[in-house]
């Protein structure tokens, strides 16, 4: 679970061209969005398009992304959880 | 009734690696790429606005371009400012839709990035821009086979004779793969340089 956190932060910096972010900053339980590491609207579903591209997992209920999205943390439960490559 | 006569107050190019103000050099490099130079320049001015990485390269050349000619004329990015903006360029927003398209043409492997998505207009670029510095007033993103000075000259006129706005940046931001351009100046009823298509062409 620890490796896994710590890809999904490299991803997220990477995907989201977080320039002046580092792995290091990124504690599993701070928020994503809002006064976390202040992610936008086009932020999450760029984090959508990442679960299904490397994890195989496609939301259903966009809903669900509030509570998966959550943090590091939360990500890295649902996809331990549910993924499928 | 005798037409008004307006001025450039500033201008600004970015273009061979090299980044220029006034027609003085500000800045140059050695970068391989717009991506590496832009960075690199963003650093060297000390800019802080994170979200520029995450732009295209049409639009990091735009703001560049307008952070470096805004500031010098003292424009806050706190301040609500009425300028206009009206850009144009040749390749619109094709160095950026390739890349959408590379994401997409693969029925098997089909993964569109929102991210780059949201960048497949050119007018993206003035609307960064717009966001950045809180313009609020008119503005419009031509696509011309090549350098305009007419239209944008007509064009920048026609907004501040009928006053819908009191300045208005113009300019060329071009992107099309390798080869890039940005050509941004300030029109106003004030300025060392008469605002006119001999002018314009000339500083281009």
């Amino acid at each position: 679970m620890e490796a896994l956190k710590e890809e999904l932060k490299s991803k997220i910096i990477e995907q989201l061209n977080l320039e002046d972010v580092s792995v290091d900053e990124i504690a599993d339980d701070d928020p994503l969005f809002g006064d976390g590491l202040g992610l936008d609207s086009i932020d999450a579903l760029e984090l959508i398009v990442m679960l299904d591209k490397d994890y195989g997992i496609k939301l259903a209920d966009p809903k669900e992304g509030k509570k998966i999205f959550e943090s590091v943390g939360t990500m890295a439960d649902y996809i331990a959880q549910h993924k499928t490559k | 009734m005798m037409k008004k006569k307006y001025c450039i107050s500033s201008y600004c190019h970015i273009r061979d690696n090299t980044i220029s103000l006034n027609g003085k050099t500000i800045y140059t490099g050695q970068h391989s790429d717009l991506k590496s130079l832009t960075k690199s320049a963003y650093r060297h001015f000390d800019i802080d606005y994170p979200k520029f990485f995450k732009m295209d390269n049409l639009s990091r050349l735009g703001f560049l371009a307008a952070e470096i000619l805004l500031t010098n004329e003292g424009v806050l990015p706190e301040n609500e400012e009425d300028i206009a903006i009206v850009l144009s360029n040749r390749a619109s927003s094709l160095d950026t839709d390739r890349k959408h398209w590379e994401s997409i043409r693969d029925s098997h492997n089909y993964y569109p990035s929102p991210a780059i998505f949201v960048y497949t207009l050119p007018n993206i670029c003035i609307g960064e821009i717009s966001i950045r510095h809180k313009l609020y007033s008119e503005n419009s993103f031509f696509i011309f086979d090549e350098f305009n000075p007419n239209h944008l000259f007509s064009y920048a006129n026609g907004l501040l004779d009928t006053e819908k706005t009191r300045k208005v940046l113009c300019g060329w931001v071009d992107v099309d793969g390798p080869v890039y351009k940005a050509f941004l100046y300030l029109v106003g009823k004030e300025g060392p340089v008469l605002h006119s298509i001999e002018e314009i062409t000339r500083l281009f």
